[in-house]
Formats: structure tokens, sequence, C-alpha cells
């Protein structure tokens, strides 16, 4: 048994047949000659937050990308839900890390919501029953009190509430989050994590975490990938964290 | 149909500055261009895209020069034709190259002021061209004005279709991709739109000031609104009364149309920014 494959652990081909999942395999992304990761074959149950942690060009951000379809790449993205009956391209919710956008553009929480959800133009009309969808949508992330807030008004922390929101509407079979490494303090950060936590049991999610914060991915993820080119260590985040090549990469910085 | 508007604005606004038919054809002209200005200004401020928008005035001006040398078709068709062409590719390379978007457009834009110049300039001929420096709106004929209704009608279509994809888009575009909207193809018929407005609002208003009818009205009402129903509204508003005042002023002072439709409206945005405090926080 090669030492890659050690963690791999419960899940394999044959779970995936009873249980939703979705499998990732072979995925593989060059730039130019350059390597930015390869090999990489991962199953991600519903219901289960995978955070995915790796040093700066580790190749997190770039996978992301490639399964959101922006970065070419080789190998196969395939979802199947559990009876084996719907498989295909999953629907995916995303989380971006950062919106860069103009902060003083006048543009309400309720004008993204409303131009990602409907085709009725949001420059014209704000239609009652939009508005209601968007405030139950909110009310999820405990964010309703934002709605008519413009983007460039809300802190960070609330940015990240109202598109983690976005990104449940339509309910995803497979959500993505790309954490920002700062700019978000520590009660906003416990808050997104517990909404998070609190959605993967509720919806029985498949979450993909890229994270920053080892500490809490500690306390709230279900399964950790350790990537660095390709994937070093995948398992609960007791064995990841535990396992020499983690605290090699990063320089013994992480608790037991 | 132009008969029964001058006899509407004999009957309703019965003013001096109405009284030639050209002030009425420019005054129709007015109502109908300065509304997209502003409609479409909206998302050159958002996006940043004050450069690209100046740069397709380069493009519609090479565009005349072109016309020009080709002989045998109409300016405006040379024109539009190649603004079209200019702003397609200026925004595909834009999406393929790993050049900042300032320097592609900088490229672009001299390339094309250069080429309309020289070609204009051939033989010592270029003083008759510099009308279209500055424009002349009271030039605009009856058959211009049916062309600008038609544009006023697909423009509009247009915004009813695409802004809310742009709007995301403009936000985040990894976003908008992940929603499954496509990107390049919104941007493309965007750029599109900006460059047939520009390209034949340039003989009436000039190239030296087309790009402010774009960027001031959208500037004065980003700074005292909070979401995209109010900026529209607002933009638009500033942008009809900036052209119907400029209009009348430039009557009685006797000076460019175009010129004084901007003045009016750069003072707006003087006077947006001291509002603004007060409306953003």
């Amino acid at each position: 048994m090669t030492p890659n494959h050690r963690h791999n652990g419960p899940c394999c081909e044959s779970d995936c047949h009873r249980l939703c999942c979705t499998k990732i395999e072979k995925f593989a992304a060059t730039f130019g000659n350059k390597n930015i990761f390869q090999d990489v074959n991962l199953h991600i149950h519903c219901g289960e937050l995978t955070a995915l942690i790796g040093t700066n060009g580790s190749g997190k951000s770039t996978l992301l990308k490639a399964i959101l379809g922006e970065v070419d790449h080789s190998g196969t993205l395939e979802y199947l839900d559990e009876k084996g009956a719907r498989s295909g391209n999953p629907l995916i919710g995303y989380v971006p890390q950062y919106l860069n956008f103009d902060l003083s553009t006048p543009t309400s929480v309720f004008d993204l919501f409303m131009a990602c959800l409907t085709r009725i133009p949001s420059w014209l009309f704000a239609p009652r029953h939009v508005r209601n969808r968007v405030m139950q949508s909110l009310e999820k992330v405990k964010a309703g009190h934002l709605i008519d807030r413009r983007l460039g008004a809300l802190s960070g922390g609330e940015l990240q509430r109202i598109m983690l929101a976005l990104a449940l509407e339509p309910i995803p079979d497979l959500l993505l989050l790309d954490e920002p490494v700062s700019g978000i303090d520590k009660n906003g950060l416990e808050l997104f994590y517990t909404i998070v936590s609190d959605l993967r049991k509720n919806y029985d999610l498949s979450i993909i975490l890229v994270s920053h914060d080892l500490d809490l991915v500690a306390r709230y993820a279900d399964r950790v990938v350790l990537l660095d080119k390709t994937i070093i260590c995948n398992g609960t985040p007791e064995e990841v964290f535990a396992d020499q090549r983690t605290r090699k990469i990063f320089g013994m910085l992480v608790g037991p | 149909m132009l008969e029964s508007w001058y006899g509407m604005v004999d009957f309703f606004l019965p003013f001096s500055w109405l009284g030639h038919s050209f002030m009425k054809n420019a005054f129709l002209a007015v109502l109908l261009v300065t509304p997209l200005f502003g409609l479409l200004g909206t998302m050159v401020v958002s996006n940043r895209m004050a450069f690209f928008s100046d740069s397709l005035g380069h493009g519609a001006f090479t565009g005349i020069a072109i016309g020009v040398l080709l002989g045998g078709i109409k300016p405006l068709v040379a024109i539009v034709t190649f603004s079209i062409f200019f702003a397609i590719l200026i925004t595909v390379i834009k999406n393929k190259s790993r050049l900042s978007t300032d320097t592609i457009i900088g490229v672009f834009s001299s390339t094309a002021i250069a080429l309309g110049l020289m070609i204009m300039s051939r033989g010592g001929s270029f003083a008759k061209f510099s009308s279209y420096l500055i424009g002349d709106l009271l030039s605009i004929t009856p058959s211009e004005i049916g062309m600008l209704i038609g544009v006023f009608i697909g423009v509009i279509l247009l915004w009813l279709t695409i802004f809310n994809q742009l709007l995301v888009i403009s936000i985040h575009s990894s976003l908008a991709a992940s929603r499954g909207m496509n990107t390049v193809a919104m941007e493309i018929c965007f750029a599109v739109a900006l460059a047939v407005i520009v390209a034949i609002s340039i003989q009436w208003v000039g190239l030296l000031i087309i790009n402010s009818m774009l960027v001031l009205p959208a500037a004065a009402a980003r700074n005292i609104t909070v979401n995209v129903r109010q900026y529209h509204l607002v933009s638009v508003l500033v942008a009809v009364f900036s052209g119907v005042t400029g209009l009348v002023l430039s009557y009685y002072w006797n000076t460019a149309t175009g010129a004084t439709i901007v003045l009016v409206a750069a003072i707006l945005v003087f006077l947006s920014f001291a509002f603004r405090s007060r409306v953003t926080g």
C-alpha cells in the first residue's frame, strides 16, 4: 500500500453506489510546463465537510477552479445520488474568496440575489415575491437584516454569509467554499463555521472548504485533505494532523 | 411621423428655442440618445470601463477614416461596422491575454487613432474631418432620427435581457460562471451595444467628449444611490436633464451643444459629491 492511499480508509469506489457522492478522479492541471497538481482522486460523500489544506502554491485554489470548470484540466468529475438514479455534472454552489468589486457600487444585497435568481430585470422592478424569497434565503445564514445594505458596506464576515446564502439557492450537490485568508474576525469565522456545519446536516450537503485556519478545521471538518501538488494525506482531522508529513509541511505549528 | 412630433412640440412646448425645426429634431435626438448613455453608463462606471469606452470613440474615429478611404459606402455604415469589430477584438484579446486590461486597451486605442489620423491627413485634408472632434447635434436629419428610434428600442430590449447577468459578472465573474452564465458572451454583447451607441453619436457629440456622456451621469448617480433601481433612475434623469439643459443653453449662448451638455452633467457630478455623505453614509 502506498502512503498516499493509506488514509483513504472507508471511502472507496463501492461506497459510492450506496451513498450520494461526488467523485473526482485523476484530476491534473498544468500551467505551461509546470504541474499545478496531478493524480488527485477524491470521493466526497453527502453530509461531509471536507477541508482542503495546504501551503501557498500547493494547488488548492487551482483545484477549486478546476472543479468549477474554470481551469483546463484532465480527469473526471461525477455526481451520483443515493439511488444511483441521477448522475453527471454536479450542481455546484460556490462561495468565492474575495469579491473584487468597486466598493462604492450602488448594488444592494437584494439586487445581487435578484440578478442571480431571476430573469426579471432588476434595474426596473423589485417584486414582492422575489423579496420574500431572498429574505427566506438570507434568514438561513442569519442575515435577513442585511437585505437592503449596499454590498460595499458589508463587513468581511457578513459578505461571506451572504455569498453562502446565495450558493444555497438552489440547494447544490456540491458546495465549494474558498475561505478568505484575512479580513474576517474570529467571531465572524466561528459563526460561519457553525452555519456551514448545520447546513451540512440539514441539507445533507457535500462541502469542500479551502481553509487556512487549521484550528477551526480541526474542530469542524469531517475529513481533511492535505494537498501539495497531489494528495499527500487524506483522513479524519485527528489522523491528518497527527501525520508526520502534515507536521513537516506546516512546520510543527499544528497541535496534536 | 416627424410632423406630428413638430405639432406636439409647438402645442405643449411653445418656447422660442424650439421654434426652428432643426431644434425640434435635435431635441428629439437628445430625448432618445441621452437615456441610453445614462443606462449603459451605469455599467461602464461599475466595471471601471471608462478607458474602454474612451477607446471606442477612437475606434469610431478610425471607422470614419476607413469609410472615406473605401468610398462608395455611407460613412455611418463604416463607422458602426468598424466600431463593433474594434470592440469585439479588444474584448476577446483582453480575455485571452495575461497583459493588464489597461495596457491592451491603450495599445489598440492608440493604434486606432494613429491609423485614423494618418488616413485623414493624407494630402493635407484633415480640416474637413475636424467636425468629428467636436460634433454637431444641430445637423441631425429626420432619417437619422428614424435610425435613433430603432437603436433606442434595441438597447432597451438588450438591457431588459442581459442586465441581471452583467450585474453578477461585474460583482464576481467566477461566481457568474458557477451559475451557468456565459461571461465572455455577455461582455461582448455589452461591448457591442456600447460601440454602436458611441459610433452613431460621435458625429453629433464629437470624439473629444463622447466618453463623458457615458461616464458623468452614472458617476453623479452612484454618489447618491444605494441600489440598482435608484442608480439607473438617477443616471437616466441626470443624462436627460443635462441633455435638454445643454441643448437650450447652447442655443442661447451659441456654443457647441455636446460640450455644453457635458458641462451641465459635470456640474451635477460636483453637486452629487456634496450630497454623497448624507445618502450612502
